[in-house]
């Protein structure tokens, strides 16, 4: 009989810059799934005026030698000009956006605003029985908010991912 | 000097420019305009391939054999599908390749078009970097930087995708200096403390060993001078690779021979035993480690790579360093200097005692040639020319790394990572076209050698000499031997059934055929295979059932070799059976 093993494993957060060519995104996703790691969220954005450069937020899992192969991985791409293990690197900032729909009519629309102002999320669309808030935070701030929300007619949710900096006045 | 040029020509002029002397390729209607930009163009030498699996290989073999990038052209669709192979075989291996590819017109990609494949996607994971170019004011950057990427740092193919409209198209040419903005620029040198920290380990060792891989053949002659200098100094034992055979010289008192599942005796226990490793080049594969968590178990570990990816993948090491073997080895010998290393005396004679197991000998047999003697025979009566020798997978393969030595780089052509039948063939044309008056040998096996046997023709067309040595036991004989030793003799598939007569093969494509069928031919055949002007099939019939021994079985330790005359259950628990 033979049974799969599996290794004690760690989240981190790793931000990459990138050159903004035809396909980077397809590669770093691919290497991915390729070599069997996890991706938890990805988010990618340019980032300079000439849209020449992108940076990707990848939040990931593994055990720690996989971490470091990862980090390994991406350095090796051709695009790739930086490969930040933030976790590793030490305290950072981590924030995600989220838009939440909500819709309900009195008490639990009364709620669902109140509560919405304890986690400063805010209304970005109105009707009269239902809101979209839009709040940023860290992902778990955010879960709660969700989880406060259910009962108080959640419609649907959308999160980007976290985008994350190191702390401090220097570039990590 | 700058003029309008379509795209085809641009891709011609660069390639040129780039030192190339041999493109290996296959017409298709996606590249039909770069096949008429070559029409009469006597500076490329084109050769055309039967099946483009064989350019991809044929290059493979060109570069390994060169040191140069391997170049491929095939058409879109099914000419980049069928040289994924190739590509993939070059990307395990580290080979420097560059790969163009027609592709259906730019507003045509997507649309399902005749012979669309999505060769940038299908490519992606098997190639260094990749482009799909579509424009040709690019095409010359992007030449410019995809040799770049293939021949520095870790070599490895790169492919470019250019559709027919780009290739048509016309930009603005330069013969000057190619403007580009450089953003690849690998790490090649260790670091001064890492340097001195390796040279003191090396220093202080007392059972040090050299485990040397293919990064050593890639960084050049060089490393291999500096390996063979540095070894002097150290006095350390060393090992190798498949990949990585030539580096240090086979007759040397303190060469051990291949380590790994198929490696001696002396060079598995000298890993086992060792209290300090210096990998250079070389990427602790499962081949060579056996069980991880029982390889090497008391030694540090030193690993010298140009992939900084490689490090600490499967084995945990003590003191990376990321850099170009032979850059390396020149900063350790001028850190050593004058240093002495540890008395090695009672590390040697251990050595000698595993030695003494003569775990490379086989039994004789009166009734059939045994593979392994016909190996060593063809390398006493061709040593005098020292040929180069590529191999296809399987049985074969391991018996001529074990049984023919190699004493340069360059000469040893085998398909190491991927492990693709069907290499041999292709690869020796290759390295027949890179060395047009050496002795190429492809040794092969009768299962493997159909896998690009279309090749032939290629050999006769551009009158290559290449000669095909096949030991003929009617297997597949390495899955025979995994089948009797994992399951109990159930020979699923594994017999090669339908044989085709080699001798009237080779006639059939103007080649010679020469067949060897017991030991009195043996020398006679091999001498006539030799003293033959053209290619030559020698169909080698061996004893059908020999195993490739010595072997560490899946999922066992390096101290738990199989040799000669041990006695094997025929069975393995399911943990070993999951493994490669």
């Amino acid at each position: 009989m033979m049974h799969i093993q599996h290794e004690a494993e760690e989240r981190h957060v790793l931000t990459v810059t990138v050159d903004n060519e035809a396909g980077i995104l397809a590669k770093i996703a691919g290497l991915f799934t390729a070599r069997g790691y996890n991706i938890d969220s990805l988010t990618v954005a340019d980032i300079t005026d000439n849209h020449a450069v992108s940076r990707i937020t990848i939040v990931t899992h593994g055990p720690r030698s996989q971490i470091d192969q990862i980090h390994a991985q991406l350095e090796r791409l051709v695009p790739v000009h930086k490969v930040v293990d933030l976790t590793e690197v030490g305290p950072h900032v981590a924030r995600e956006l989220a838009l939440v729909k909500v819709a309900g009519v009195g008490d639990k629309r009364v709620e669902a605003l109140r509560i919405a102002e304890v986690f400063r999320a805010r209304p970005v669309d109105t009707t009269t029985e239902s809101f979209i808030f839009e709040m940023t935070g860290a992902p778990d701030k955010i879960d709660s908010f969700v989880a406060l929300m259910r009962d108080l007619g959640l419609v649907e949710v959308g999160r980007t991912g976290i985008v994350a900096m190191a702390r401090g006045p220097q570039e990590a | 000097m700058s003029e309008e040029r379509s795209g085809a020509s641009i891709l011609v002029e660069s390639l040129v420019k780039q030192g190339v002397e041999f493109v290996f390729g296959y017409p298709g209607g996606a590249v039909l305009p770069i096949y008429d930009a070559l029409f009469g163009d006597e500076r490329l030498r084109h050769i055309l391939v039967r099946h483009e699996a064989g350019a991809a290989h044929a290059a493979e073999g060109y570069a390994r054999s060169t040191g140069k990038p391997g170049i491929v052209l095939v058409t879109s669709g099914p000419g980049a599908t069928n040289a994924i192979t190739g590509i993939a075989d070059a990307y395990m291996d580290s080979i420097p390749m560059v790969v163009i590819t027609g592709q259906v017109p730019t507003a045509l990609i997507g649309s399902d078009a005749f012979q669309e494949a999505d060769t940038v996607g299908i490519s992606r994971h098997c190639t260094k970097h990749n482009y799909l170019v579509k424009d040709p004011s690019e095409l010359a950057a992007v030449i410019d930087e995809a040799f770049q990427i293939a021949t520095t740092g870790r070599p490895g193919p790169v492919l470019i995708d250019i559709p027919k409209d780009v290739q048509i198209a016309t930009a603005v040419w330069s013969d000057g200096p190619v403007q580009r903005h450089q953003r690849y620029s690998p790490r090649t040198e260790g670091t001064s403390e890492e340097i001195r920290r390796a040279v003191e380990m090396i220093a202080a060792a007392k059972a040090p060993i050299f485990y040397t891989g293919g990064g050593i053949i890639n960084a050049g002659p060089r490393a291999t001078a500096l390996l063979r200098e540095f070894q002097a100094k150290t006095g350390a034992p060393v090992t190798s690779t498949l990949m990585g055979l030539g580096a240090f010289p086979a007759d040397h008192p303190d060469w051990l021979g291949m380590l790994g599942m198929h490696g001696t005796y002396e060079a598995n226990m000298a890993m086992n035993q060792a209290d300090l490793i210096i990998c250079l080049g070389a990427r602790f594969d499962d081949r060579v480690t056996g069980r991880l968590d029982a390889f090497s178990p008391n030694s540090e570990k030193i690993h010298v790579d140009i992939d900084r990816a490689s490090v600490n993948k499967t084995v945990q090491v003590d003191l990376p360093i990321i850099g170009d073997c032979a850059i390396v080895l020149e900063q350790m010998l001028v850190e050593w200097s004058s240093r002495k290393p540890q008395d090695l005396t009672a590390w040697k004679s251990s050595v000698e005692e595993w030695r003494g197991r003569k775990s490379l000998a086989y039994p004789a047999n009166p009734q059939a040639i045994m593979p392994q003697l016909a190996i060593e025979r063809l390398y006493e009566l061709t040593k005098h020319k020292d040929p180069v020798i590529s191999t296809e997978v399987g049985q074969h393969q391991m018996w001529a790394a074990q049984y023919f030595p190699f004493f340069s780089p360059n000469k040893w052509l085998t398909s190491g990572g991927l492990g693709t039948m069907g290499y041999g063939l292709p690869a020796a044309i290759g390295a027949q076209c890179g060395n047009p008056d050496g002795l190429v040998i492809d040794i092969a096996g009768d299962a493997s050698i159909q896998m690009n046997i279309q090749e032939l023709g290629t050999a006769t067309q551009y009158r290559l000499p290449v000669k095909v040595f096949i030991l003929n036991n009617e297997w597949m004989g390495m899955v025979r031997q995994w089948q009797e030793l994992t399951y109990e003799s159930r020979y699923s598939n594994s017999y090669s059934d339908s044989l085709p007569d080699f001798v009237k093969l080779a006639e059939a494509y103007g080649w010679k055929g020469i067949r060897i069928e017991n030991e009195a031919e043996l020398d006679a055949g091999i001498q006539a295979m030799i003293d033959h002007p053209g290619p030559v099939i020698v169909d080698c019939l061996v004893h059908k059932e020999t195993n490739c021994f010595p072997m560490i079985p899946s999922g066992a330790a390096h101290t738990d070799m199989i040799l000669y005359g041990d006695s094997v259950a025929g069975t393995m628990d399911d943990e070993a059976k999951a493994l490669v």
